[in-house]
């Protein structure tokens, strides 16, 4: 083999590579259909574009957080279960999305192609963990959002959720949280920022137990206690005023 | 007061008294379990990601050392010792490899391949230098891979650290270079065939020049087809290659106007001076 044929079998390979990543196709739909390609049965990549079906989660992802920042606003408070119910429909558009991105690479090279839905997939799971504990204040567990994103929780199995995307979407929750909190005192709702309080120092004890790396998720995390500081003084500005006494849980605090 | 509150901020909840009121973090709780489980799966994954970047180091450093032995080939007269020395040399680097075959054994190689990628970048400049040197042609992405096919026979080393980790091991391990790493080694080997070049030169050697210039001419015709298509580093690269380049084909431009001119043993002090004058263009320009 002569070093020229080496170097156009090598040229073919990182087109082949680009074919993966890259956006080639025209106008696309930007909808849920962004082209269910089967992989070639030889085993190589379809060149079914990766970015092209990112772009498509990240546009319903834009669509959910519109839908669940709604709960920010005064009246929000009160159709917090409908927004849920909104929001798990478009979880259905996504799961459709993953469907077609699983389609685009070889099972086995995950992680070659991970920095391309990273973004959208901490998005994905703090979208998803928001409407959670929206819903039942709990922390969602990583099963349970990879169902609702409609991927595996674990590598063996295909298409998974990576631990540091899920604690990283979580992280996101944090931040949310604690803008909540302030939002829903001055909505009038007393009781939430103390149930958010809770939760977020339960978060917190959680994160401690990690010994992070110093990457992007050791960075994140580090946020996390401006979230918890943010929160512990809505808290206390409640307490000083004997608001949290209209608050259902403890009410130990005495004037 | 509000001081003391600020103070305590950022203790361990249970002694802050203002937790009080509330419930307690029950360590038991399915949040806590939960967290626990994922300390113990990012732990297992760094540890993993060190032991690879350990690993990594000594394959970098084991190859830098065989090609500085390979470069001692040209001048010394035991050509033969020298490259049989390279080979068992290379072959404890490729142990090492075996052992990240190992540890990479059901992972996604992805995942760790910046962990990986500097020591296989090195080995692939080693491996291929010796491969030059033998058969004075380029070492292939699929030759390079059928040497790092192991199978359990030569196991005379037992990887106590490395095999716990896995139950039940398979009878090969095998570790593929991805094409980039491949590029980026070769591209490394262009500059150990510069001074290849330059140092055979000073040994009164004047067929080789040619040779290496011929060479390296088309492995920068090759670079320059991929040209963007490839990474990044690729393409930074190929600002080196042409440097390299220049400076082999410089050599065999002074070989061929004054080698007639100049005695054999002088030839050594005409391209000390004659690199020096390039290095000093590069710095200007």
């Amino acid at each position: 083999m002569s070093v020229s044929d080496m170097f156009i079998a090598l040229q073919g390979v990182l087109t082949a590579d680009q074919d993966i990543r890259e956006v080639r196709a025209g106008p696309g739909a930007g909808g849920g259909d962004a082209g269910l390609g089967p992989a070639r049965p030889d085993g190589a990549v379809c060149p079914q574009e990766i970015r092209k079906v990112v772009q498509a989660l990240e546009q319903t992802a834009r669509e959910i957080l519109t839908l669940v920042q709604g709960v920010h606003q005064g009246a929000g408070f009160q159709h917090i279960p409908k927004k849920c119910q909104k929001a798990r429909e478009h979880f259905g558009t996504v799961r459709t999305q993953m469907e077609a991105l699983k389609t685009k690479f070889p099972a086995d090279q995950y992680y070659r192609f991970h920095e391309h839905w990273r973004f959208v997939l901490q998005r994905l799971v703090f979208l998803a963990a928001f409407v959670v504990y929206l819903e039942s204040e709990t922390l969602v567990t990583r099963e349970a959002v990879a169902e609702i994103l409609g991927i595996e929780a674990d590598r063996e199995r295909g298409f998974h959720l990576d631990i540091e995307d899920y604690l990283s979407g979580v992280l996101t929750l944090a931040s949310e949280l604690a803008r909540l909190a302030v939002n829903s005192v001055t909505a009038g709702d007393y009781s939430r920022p103390l149930r958010i309080s809770t939760f977020i120092n339960e978060l917190d004890s959680g994160f401690r137990l990690l010994n992070l790396k110093n990457d992007s998720l050791r960075k994140r995390y580090d946020g996390l206690k401006y979230d918890v500081k943010k929160i512990e003084e809505v808290v206390y500005d409640l307490s000083i005023r004997g608001l949290n006494k209209e608050a259902t849980v403890g009410g130990g605090g005495e004037k | 007061g509000s001081g003391g509150f600020r103070k305590r901020k950022h203790d361990n909840f249970p002694h802050g008294q203002r937790r009080e009121e509330k419930e307690n973090i029950n360590p038991s709780s399915d949040l806590m379990i939960s967290f626990k489980s994922f300390q113990q799966e990012l732990d297992t994954r760094h540890d993993k990601y060190e032991r690879l970047v350990k690993l990594s180091r000594d394959i970098t450093i084991e190859s830098k050392r065989t090609i500085f032995l390979l470069h001692r080939f040209t001048s010394a007269p035991n050509g033969e010792e020298i490259l049989n020395e390279s080979e068992v040399k290379l072959d404890a680097v490729r142990r090492k490899i075996k052992q990240v075959a190992q540890e990479l054994v059901g992972e996604d190689i992805y995942q760790f391949h910046r962990a990986i990628s500097p020591g296989l970048q090195e080995y692939i400049e080693a491996v291929s230098f010796q491969y030059f040197i033998k058969t004075r042609s380029l070492i292939s992405v699929e030759e390079i891979n059928k040497q790092l096919t192991f199978s359990a026979e030569d196991r005379e080393e037992t990887t106590n650290t490395t095999s716990n980790s896995h139950d039940k091991q398979p009878h090969t391990w095998s570790l593929k270079v991805t094409p980039v790493d491949y590029l980026l080694g070769v591209a490394d080997l262009t500059g150990e065939l510069m001074r290849l070049c330059i140092s055979s030169v000073g040994n009164g050697d004047i067929d080789t020049p040619f040779e290496l210039c011929q060479f390296l001419r088309q492995i920068y015709d090759g670079f320059t087809f991929i040209g963007n298509t490839g990474p990044y580093e690729v393409s930074k690269k190929l600002y080196t290659l042409k440097q390299s380049l220049a400076k082999v084909e410089n050599a065999c431009y002074t070989l061929k106007v004054r080698g007639s001119e100049i005695p054999k043993h002088m030839l050594a002090d005409v391209f000390s001076t004659k690199t020096e004058l390039i290095d000093q263009e590069e710095g200007l320009s």
